[in-house]
């Protein structure tokens, strides 16, 4: 497969809420009350509970991994989660070629919601399976 | 006026610690995959080891972003002498575990993470993660005051590979 600076990678699209969430906890011990209880995700004031961070990173490793292929490699990523990711979005991991060296392929990576809203934007490096 | 106290600034650098993961199975491997691909079903790279056996592998590995730490870990050793007892989603607890006063705020984030991968995890794999302090920034947000602090996490395989690295942002307000 060639890849140009430029091309758009296929995404990962999950709807999100207590059916992922509790998945998720449930391989990551991460009960943590924001990602459980309304109330609680309400009092550290984000309007309800709010998925984990590491489910979004686990999102655009998904993602990274389509791409490159069951030989390829995820050679490392940086991502920062600016937005809570609450119950009921349509979440979308996205990725972008920005620039290729030699094999070593680097893109700006995202997440954002159905209404267009970044949650998690980040970049990744991998290198494509053969 | 500022959360980064003195003691907490000089802290930056210190390994705190070192935890050892029970040997990874393939069913953990599964369950992570399963969860993460929820309602997906995950490549068969990670849940087929006849499948797995055919690629670059040679057999089932972990995804990348797989934690052998969660729930239990059957070594743990604590490098600094004075800290103090930990509790569930204390946000001080990174300062409680360096044995000094936390800044005492409320609520607490995931800021974000950056990585670097090295080998791959497989079944039998035992981990060693080594903690230490990464630096301390603030900066106004939406909230008020947020509070940027950063950990560094290595992690090694049994044989002294270089698994991972990782700095984790933990933001508090």
């Amino acid at each position: 497969m060639t890849v140009n600076v430029g091309d758009v990678i296929p995404t990962f699209v999950r709807e999100t809420g207590f059916a992922n969430w509790n998945r998720y906890a449930a391989v990551n011990d991460e009960f943590v009350p924001i990602h459980m209880d309304d109330a609680a995700g309400e009092a550290a004031g984000n309007g309800g509970a709010f998925g984990m961070g590491n489910l979004q990173w686990a999102y655009l490793h998904n993602m990274l991994r389509a791409f490159v292929g069951e030989n390829g490699e995820i050679l490392g990523m940086e991502v920062q989660f600016r937005s809570p990711n609450v119950k009921g979005q349509t979440l979308t991991a996205h990725g972008v070629v920005t620039g290729i060296e030699g094999d070593v392929i680097s893109l700006e990576i995202w997440t954002d919601t159905q209404d267009g809203l970044k949650l998690a934007p980040g970049s990744a490096t991998v290198r494509m399976g053969k | 006026m500022s959360n980064i106290s003195e003691a907490m600034q000089a802290a930056v650098g210190t390994v705190t610690g070192r935890t050892t993961s029970y040997p990874i199975s393939e069913s953990d491997i599964r369950k992570w995959a399963l969860a993460v691909y929820w309602p997906g079903q995950p490549p068969a790279m990670f849940i087929d080891p006849a499948a797995a056996a055919k690629t670059v592998h040679g057999g089932i590995v972990a995804p990348e972003e797989f934690n052998p730490f969660a729930w239990i870990a059957p070594a743990h050793e604590a490098f600094i002498k004075n800290a103090g007892k930990l509790e569930n989603n204390n946000p001080d607890n990174p300062e409680i575990a360096l044995g000094m006063s936390g800044p005492g705020l409320k609520f607490q984030l995931n800021g974000g993470m950056s990585v670097e991968y090295g080998v791959r995890m497989r079944a039998g794999d035992v981990i060693t993660s080594e903690s230490s302090v990464g630096e301390y920034s603030e900066r106004e947000g939406r909230l008020g005051l947020m509070l940027f602090s950063r950990g560094i996490s290595t992690w090694t395989n049994q044989k002294g590979e270089m698994v991972k690295r990782t700095t984790g942002t933990l933001i508090r307000y």
